[in-house]
């Protein structure tokens, strides 16, 4: 590993070394570790409490990933085999946690081998290989995680997620298959720090899904794991598989009912993405005089003035 | 050895020097990204916040103060037309986030201009600091800076320049960050990050990462991400009014 030099030339050649080590800059590269606490203030009911069972707008899905959507029900995560199954990794975005990232090094050389972002009790944990290895053979297993790999371009981290258990692009069921990929760009500014992912997937999409979350430097501590999943009866018996027939999925208007969105633009594709869709649902969009579902919560009322707390 | 010694050091400094050479580049010139052309808006966040009108009270997302949400209670579009106010909701912090689609170009070497379709509003974002303070605006006062990523040590010759442009935005009118009275105030600040990344099919995508200080308004910093897509040409470019309402 270590080359010994002596004499003049390896002289000359350590000076060589040397003098560019002055003249030439760091590696271009940015400090991920640390604890990024989410900022989700887009989105904001999809990535805490979950986005409504028929809500698809804004996704680019093609008529069969539509059917299976509206065949789902969220029942079936209390199906005993599917209440520890986890996300995919694009929930990194769509979730509502923070993030603990830490580096794993070479002990000689101190170079980077990968990059860890810590799991969540529904999320599992990434590894992304920073090392040049290759990607596994597209038969391998696929896992809940997938499998990562990086490289720098300037200071963006940029992943690529592959092997890919299938499994939901949305928390409502609309489907990801085990084709599907993911680029992820970490962008830092500062103590900022924007994730965008990217995903492909030629099963479902008829175009590339694209989002992004933002994060925030944290002096408090993200843990790296979530607290475990422990599977129990939730009231599904054994044999039942939670679904619904076509035409039968009794939420497919809730968005209308609750915000005047027309069915049209609930049920996604990849033309509700784009600014001409407005056009197209303008006379049919009915604006409700007041929001009476999931509006946000108030303010938290102003502290008590010290002396009336318990009164 | 003393020898070695200096020359290491005169050499770095010889080679630094070559790299630093020459007399200051404009902005233009040093442009690490290029953020000029088309770019549409993608619409897959926010979506009913966002292409359709929300609803009065429907606030979720933003952590608003009590005053904020007094006057998002209020919220009245036809008052706000009659007042000549339709463009409340097209301001600096809110433009990114109206679908439709913004056309960059440089104006001069030391600044950019950007224009939205929507609302037909254009935004001014100078290298340098304004000669003397104007009114407050819609737009406010936008100062850009640069911040450049080095290729560093290892880079091939000649490897891509890097980076982003901040952009710093003040002396705004009060106007609102969402169409439904969700409010900012006069001395709202807007910060802004522009990146362009490439998708692996070849594709640009800007990414503005966006965070709104607000002591008045905001309990704390709003912020933001919003993506949009390089198009080869002005295909869709749709210059419309503001609307209080739609």
């Amino acid at each position: 590993m270590f080359i010994k030099l002596v004499g003049p030339p390896a002289t000359a050649v350590m000076v060589v070394a040397i003098g560019l080590a002055v003249a030439a800059p760091a590696m271009a590269q940015t400090e991920l570790a640390g604890s990024w606490a989410a900022r989700n203030h887009e989105d904001a009911l999809e990535r805490n409490g979950g986005p409504y069972a028929v809500d698809y707008a804004g996704l680019p899905l093609n008529d069969e990933a539509r059917v299976r959507a509206l065949s789902y029900s969220g029942d079936v995560l209390s199906v005993i085999e599917h209440q520890c199954g986890g996300w995919p990794p694009f929930y990194l975005a769509q979730g509502p946690f923070g993030m603990k990232i830490w580096n794993e090094t070479d002990p000689v050389s101190g170079t980077t081998i990968a990059w860890k972002i810590g799991a969540w009790e529904d999320r599992a944990g990434t590894t992304i290989w920073m090392d040049g290895r290759p990607h596994p053979s597209k038969n391998a297993a696929h896992e809940r995680g997938g499998f990562t790999t990086g490289e720098w371009q300037g200071t963006t981290l940029v992943a690529y997620t592959t092997h890919i258990k299938a499994g939901s692009i949305r928390r409502n069921g609309a489907p990801s298959s085990d084709v599907a990929t993911m680029t992820t760009h970490f962008i830092r500014h500062g103590d900022l720090l924007t994730v965008l992912e990217i995903i492909e997937d030629p099963i479902y999409l008829t175009e590339p899904e694209i989002i992004s979350k933002n994060f925030q430097l944290d002096a408090n501590a993200v843990s790296p794991v979530g607290p475990p999943c422990v599977a129990g009866y939730e009231g599904v018996g054994e044999g039942k598989v939670p679904h619904y027939l076509p035409g039968t999925n009794p939420s497919i208007d809730e968005l209308t009912k609750f915000y005047g969105i027309p069915r049209e633009a609930t049920l996604g594709g990849a033309e509700t993405m784009y600014p001409e869709f407005r056009k197209k649902i303008k006379d049919r969009f009915v604006r409700p005089e007041k929001c009476t579902q999931n509006c946000g919560a108030p303010p938290p009322a102003p502290p008590v003035p010290p002396g009336n707390q318990g009164r | 050895m003393k020898q070695t010694v200096l020359f290491v050091v005169a050499f770095g400094a010889l080679v630094s020097a070559q790299r630093g050479a020459g007399p200051p580049q404009t902005p233009k010139a040093a442009a690490p990204i290029d953020l000029t052309g088309y770019w549409v808006s993608i619409v897959s966040e926010d979506w009913r916040y966002r292409m359709v009108t929300p609803a009065k009270g429907d606030y979720q997302g933003v952590p608003m103060t009590p005053e904020a949400t007094k006057i998002a209670d209020a919220w009245n579009p036809e008052a706000d037309t009659a007042a000549g106010n339709q463009c409340r909701s097209y301001g600096a912090p809110a433009i990114m986030r109206v679908p439709g689609r913004v056309h960059i170009t440089w104006d001069g070497d030391r600044a950019f201009k950007l224009e939205a379709d929507a609302g037909t509003q254009t935004r001014n974002l100078r290298f340098d600091q304004p000669a003397s303070k104007a009114e407050p605006s819609w737009q406010g006062d936008s100062l850009a800076e640069w911040e450049m990523q080095n290729a560093g040590r290892g880079a091939a010759a000649g490897a891509p320049r890097r980076g982003s442009l901040k952009v710093t935005t003040t002396n705004l009118k009060a106007g609102y960050l969402r169409k439904n009275g969700v409010p900012y105030s006069e001395d709202a600040k807007l910060t802004e990050y522009f990146d362009v990344v490439r998708e692996r099919s070849g594709d640009e995508l800007l990414v503005v990462t966006s965070v709104v200080d607000d002591p008045k308004y905001l309990r704390q910093p709003f912020m933001l991400s919003t993506q949009f897509k390089k198009q080869a040409d002005a295909k869709g470019w749709d210059p419309t009014p503001c609307s209080s309402s739609w």
